[in-house]
């Protein structure tokens, strides 16, 4: 202590610095920010203005003549075109069902990897390619070497128990689309539940199996809560992913059969690509934003909590 | 001679009990092996496939033994050199540039934060909420009218985009790890921002940087809804050539495999070796 004192210490700093130097700091700490912010700003921000001008324009690419403001008739047509409603509840409705039945096996695979057995980390390594195959390759695979009606694998391997050559695609085509979503999505689940397993302090799980506390209670009254922000986190980060899901729909089923697997990001894509509408594809798109704007409201609060508990100490 | 080491007692006293455990750690491990094959079933089945000649590829019941073949994969590997030359420079070109935007980024998100730092991670979150498919009627013609429609820059601007966010949260956390000593010693020998960034923070942040490279990679290498509404001919990518695989007749199924097998190969490859951070850079760094 004395030496401390008596010791040549720095002097102590001056914390009033004049403005000039502040402002000059200031800028410095800002600068490395701006080279990324502008450009995020400029490449992802600036298709959405472009798309708010285009949605009270009339503008087909196969007409010759220049667009033209038409006032909210776009708006009016996209809440009345049933397609694109039918598209929007389709998207919510594959994103849904695809996140819970994803996490929900996540847990499985996650709790089943979390115990020690010979080969864990092959199977960990098995469980994780699904996630890694490109997504237009887990399509094209699943539509024709997994379930063609006539030589597919599943078909055969389903025989057994009195399924006969099911044309899964075009009568099961929203099934077939999800379970694909699913196969991809579930690794990704795996790994964020088994990181949140990892991280669970063992005394209290001793601690538990001391006390008598069977293995499902123990899992329900600690494992579960100790989980919840990892499975929260999963689920938000898988919905963002999972809800432009396009490839699988655009090469298992084409959207069809009919418009049974046409979702959101499909319907727009056949806006701009065949019914060359790009004022109608602006005005959905801008409604979509908006949905989305609400939904993001909620996930980012959500995201700000996940991420606080986070760095408070795991 | 009485005294019996009581370690060896209580080892000894719930012999079945602890047999029975045993005996479950062995189910439970035959089970999991069990269920990762049969999840892994459809990588595998890809695999079987694109060794088969075309038409051992399209039988009823499938067929298990055959005499392998490389002859898709010749087919493969003699139509798909534009695809390829195409994917790797947007992965490789749209990579770097997010490095490059990403790492200055990140530390005016962390060592020397701005005032409004929270703010900034979140906008850049936010643009990875909005759907970029609503915009992608306008996004075809403003391409067009930039002359970029068609051209590999156009994915490279695009894909730096897409990536941007997440490997800023990503090296962001990195960097939050970066020893407060270290900064405090380069500070004290008169280190400058340029010398902190260069000699204190990218040594130690350098692993952490491969894996968010790794896992940009691994989004600009599969995407398919860009490249398909954006190009054609001169910048299609790995996943349009799977798509020109699959002929309007004919039997493809064996051709198909051999395709989807090597668009997925890097990618896989470069998941099985950066397991350890896939975890991090999914969850952008939330869960270390």
């Amino acid at each position: 202590m004395a030496v401390a004192v008596t010791g040549a210490g720095p002097a102590p700093k001056v914390e009033v610095r004049p403005r000039g130097a502040s402002r000059r700091e200031g800028w410095q700490r800002r600068l490395p920010l701006l080279p990324a912010l502008i450009y995020v700003i400029i490449v992802t921000q600036v298709p959405f203005v472009v798309t708010l001008w285009y949605s009270f324009q009339n503008y087909f690419f196969d007409v010759p003549a220049p667009a033209h403001f038409t006032g909210f008739s776009n708006y009016t047509q996209a809440f009345t075109n049933a397609a694109f409603r039918g598209s929007l509840l389709r998207s919510v409705e594959m994103t849904v069902i695809a996140v819970i039945v994803s996490m929900v096996l996540g847990v499985a695979f996650a709790v089943l990897l979390d115990r020690k057995f010979f080969g864990r980390s092959i199977v960990r390594t098995l469980i994780i390619t699904p996630f890694l195959v490109m997504p237009a390759a887990a399509a094209l695979v699943w539509a024709g070497p997994m379930l063609d009606p006539n030589f597919g694998l599943l078909n055969w391997l389903l025989e057994p128990f009195g399924v006969n050559h099911v044309a899964w695609l075009s009568t099961h085509a929203l099934g077939a689309v999800i379970v694909v979503m699913i196969w991809q999505w579930t690794p990704f689940m795996t790994l964020i539940v088994l990181a949140g397993l990892q991280s669970q302090p063992s005394d209290t799980l001793e601690a538990a199996s001391i006390d008598g506390a069977g293995a499902l209670a123990t899992f329900r009254e600690l494992t579960l809560p100790h989980l919840r922000p990892y499975m929260e986190l999963g689920i938000l980060l898988g919905s963002i992913y999972l809800v432009n899901v396009f490839d699988q729909v655009r090469l298992m089923t084409n959207g069809g059969p009919g418009t049974s697997t046409t979702n959101l990001p499909f319907y727009l894509y056949q806006q701009v690509n065949f019914a060359f509408d790009v004022g109608g594809a602006a005005a959905a798109g801008v409604i979509t934003v908006i949905l989305t704007i609400i939904v993001a409201t909620f996930a980012l609060r959500m995201f700000a909590r996940v991420f606080q508990f986070e760095e408070a100490g795991i | 001679m009485t005294a019996v080491p009581t370690p060896l007692v209580r080892n000894r006293e719930p012999g079945p009990q602890r047999f029975r455990e045993l005996s479950g750690q062995v189910g439970w491990g035959i089970f999991t092996w069990v269920v990762g094959i049969a999840f892994f079933l459809p990588v595998l089945w890809m695999l079987i496939t694109a060794f088969k000649p075309e038409s051992a590829a399209e039988t009823w019941p499938p067929k298990f033994t055959f005499s392998p073949t490389l002859a898709e994969f010749r087919l493969v590997f003699s139509g798909w050199g534009p695809y390829v030359t195409h994917s790797a420079v947007a992965t490789i070109g749209s990579t770097i540039l997010v490095l490059v935007l990403g790492v200055p980024a990140a530390y005016a998100l962390s060592v020397h934060p701005v005032k409004h730092w929270r703010d900034g991670l979140f906008f850049f979150i936010s643009t990875k909420m909005l759907p970029i498919v609503a915009a992608i009627g306008p996004l075809y013609v403003i391409a067009l009218k930039l002359h970029l429609l068609d051209s590999i820059w156009l994915l490279i601007i695009l894909y730096t985009a897409m990536n941007l966010p997440l490997a800023v949260w990503m090296i962001r956390s990195f960097m939050l790890e970066v020893p407060k000593e270290l900064l405090e010693a380069a500070r004290l020998d008169g280190a400058g921002r340029i010398r902190e960034i260069t000699g204190v923070i990218l040594p130690v942040v350098s692993p952490g940087l491969v894996s968010t490279a790794l896992i940009c990679v691994i989004f600009a290498w599969n995407e398919l809804f860009l490249a398909l509404n954006l190009t054609t001919v001169n910048a299609a990518t790995m996943p349009m050539y799977l798509i020109s695989s699959v002929p309007q007749e004919g039997l493809y199924i064996a051709h198909l495999s051999a395709a989807a097998t090597v668009a997925s190969v890097p990618v896989i490859a470069v998941g099985w070796i950066a397991q350890r951070s896939l975890v991090r850079g999914l969850s952008m760094g939330a869960i270390k």
